[in-house]
């Protein structure tokens, strides 16, 4: 169930890229696409009743300085949360990108409407 | 574009240090506590956008011009790649390889302390460096174009 | 477990209301409650790192959205709406959704470590040799600059790119080279 509202906010994402003349409301689209995947990919990595991946005095045992055992039972996967990371800053950047396109558009043209760009020359 | 009233001038001169000092508290202990290089970079980058958003685009600019925003982008990559190149003065395989960590930490019990982890604090300062620098980049370079879509002043832009 | 069906119900009204407004500036103070909501998910997914990143990228999104449609054309769209690419378009989504979710039904439950029960899985590395072999303690800095740092330099370089690519789109010398070649 937890997969499927998230899928559904994806789907709501798609159909607002799709359908909408506006090119900000494009770009909105796409962004909740962007929030949708990286909300999947963390919820793949959960563990019921897991802590968060990071060694503090805690987990190590006392008089030899290895991991607990609790700790290796119990952390969640950091793997997606790796390659979420990342993933983040790189969607603020493909935003900028978008954003200094419309900007540009509107600057040339005078409007957002995508219906009205014909003219899309080199 | 202009800057805001008396108020949020005075808060956020003094707000800013802090911002700052924060940043660099997470970009450094980014190997020990949640945190890391990315986040920290972003979070120096706010704190250039606040003073922007405060006092004006010109002030913003004469603290930390385009020019310096972009060369300092291009060294904290430099310096990412640099530290990756370095691991192959251990041997052919030895890039991206953390040779301060094998070589001089190996032996040392240093697991939760400040200096641990080889080049995993080199490599989070770079990384902070270069997404700071781009992100205030990004928006001193959007907010030239005003509302009104009339450009702003008439000096070059590299 | 609440938590997260009354997180995820809140992103989804707030994306329903960005997505049907008129209102440019209600859209994108929708979507920072969206970018919020996931914030405070990540957190109750104990992922603290992730937190941090989303609540503070979020911001600066939102400046970034905020800037470009401030005082600009409002107004709606006007000229014939065209009925019958909508309802192709929401049929064709529809029938992806339905597909959608009889494809997750086959993932393990919500909660399942995927990881511990295949047997090779690297993130059983990570976490059992992760403090031995790169002496960091947070692992997923660990996992992003060591044992998978060629990712990292990927990621530089694409953000890289893409913010070239922002700066030479704004600059101002275009009309005057194109002046100057006619």
């Amino acid at each position: 169930m937890h997969y499927a509202l998230c899928f559904l906010l994806f789907v709501i994402g798609l159909y607002c890229a799709v359908t909408k003349k506006n090119m900000v409301k494009i770009v909105i689209g796409i962004i909740v696409m962007e929030y949708a995947v990286n909300l999947f990919l963390i919820m793949l990595g959960y563990r019921l009743g897991g802590v968060a991946p990071i060694i503090d005095k805690g987990q190590l045992e006392s008089g030899t300085g290895q991991i607990a055992a609790s700790f290796i039972n119990s952390s969640v996967d950091p793997l997606p949360q790796a390659l979420v990371l990342t993933a983040i800053v790189i969607s603020l950047g493909s935003l900028a990108l978008m954003i200094s396109i419309c900007i540009r558009t509107y600057e040339k043209y005078g409007t957002f409407d995508i219906t009205q760009i014909r003219r899309l020359k080199g | 574009m202009k800057g805001m009233t008396i108020i949020v001038k005075t808060i956020s001169s003094w707000v800013k240090v802090l911002i700052f000092l924060f940043g660099i508290y997470i970009v450094l202990f980014g190997h020990l506590t949640p945190g890391g290089g990315f986040s920290g970079g972003v979070i120096l980058a706010s704190c250039y956008v606040l003073l922007m958003l405060a006092y004006g685009r010109e002030f913003a600019e004469k603290n930390l011009s385009l020019p310096v925003a972009s060369k300092l982008d291009c060294v904290g990559a430099l310096l990412f790649a640099a530290i990756a190149l370095c691991g192959l003065l251990y041997g052919a395989a030895g890039f991206f390889w953390n040779f301060i960590q094998w070589e001089y930490l190996a032996d040392k019990e240093t697991a939760l302390h400040l200096v641990s982890a080889g080049t995993i604090p080199l490599s989070n300062i770079a990384i902070g460096l270069k997404v700071g620098a781009s992100l205030f980049l990004v928006v001193l370079v959007l907010s030239i174009f005003r509302p009104d879509m009339s450009v702003l002043d008439t000096d070059e832009k590299e | 477990m609440a938590i997260f069906y009354i997180l995820l119900l809140f992103m989804i009204i707030a994306a329903f209301i960005a997505v049907e407004t008129k209102y440019l500036l209600g859209a994108v103070i929708c979507v920072g409650a969206i970018g919020f909501g996931a914030s405070i998910m990540f957190l109750f997914l104990q992922a603290p790192d992730i937190a941090i990143t989303q609540i503070v990228v979020e911001v600066l999104a939102l400046i970034i959205l905020i800037r470009a449609c401030i005082s600009r054309e409002l107004t709606f769209i006007s000229g014939p709406r065209e009925f019958f690419g909508v309802v192709v378009s929401v049929v064709i989504i529809f029938v992806i959704f339905l597909a959608g979710i009889k494809i997750l039904e086959t993932l393990p439950d919500f909660g399942t470590a995927i990881f511990a029960e295949v047997p090779n899985a690297a993130s059983q590395t990570y976490i059992k040799e992760g403090l031995v072999k790169t002496g960091a303690a947070n692992l997923v800095a660990s996992v992003i600059l060591d044992f998978r740092a060629y990712d990292t330099l990927g990621e530089a370089t694409v953000l890289f790119t893409a913010i070239i690519g922002a700066t030479v789109i704004l600059r101002k010398k275009t009309k005057k080279l194109l002046e100057e070649a006619e």
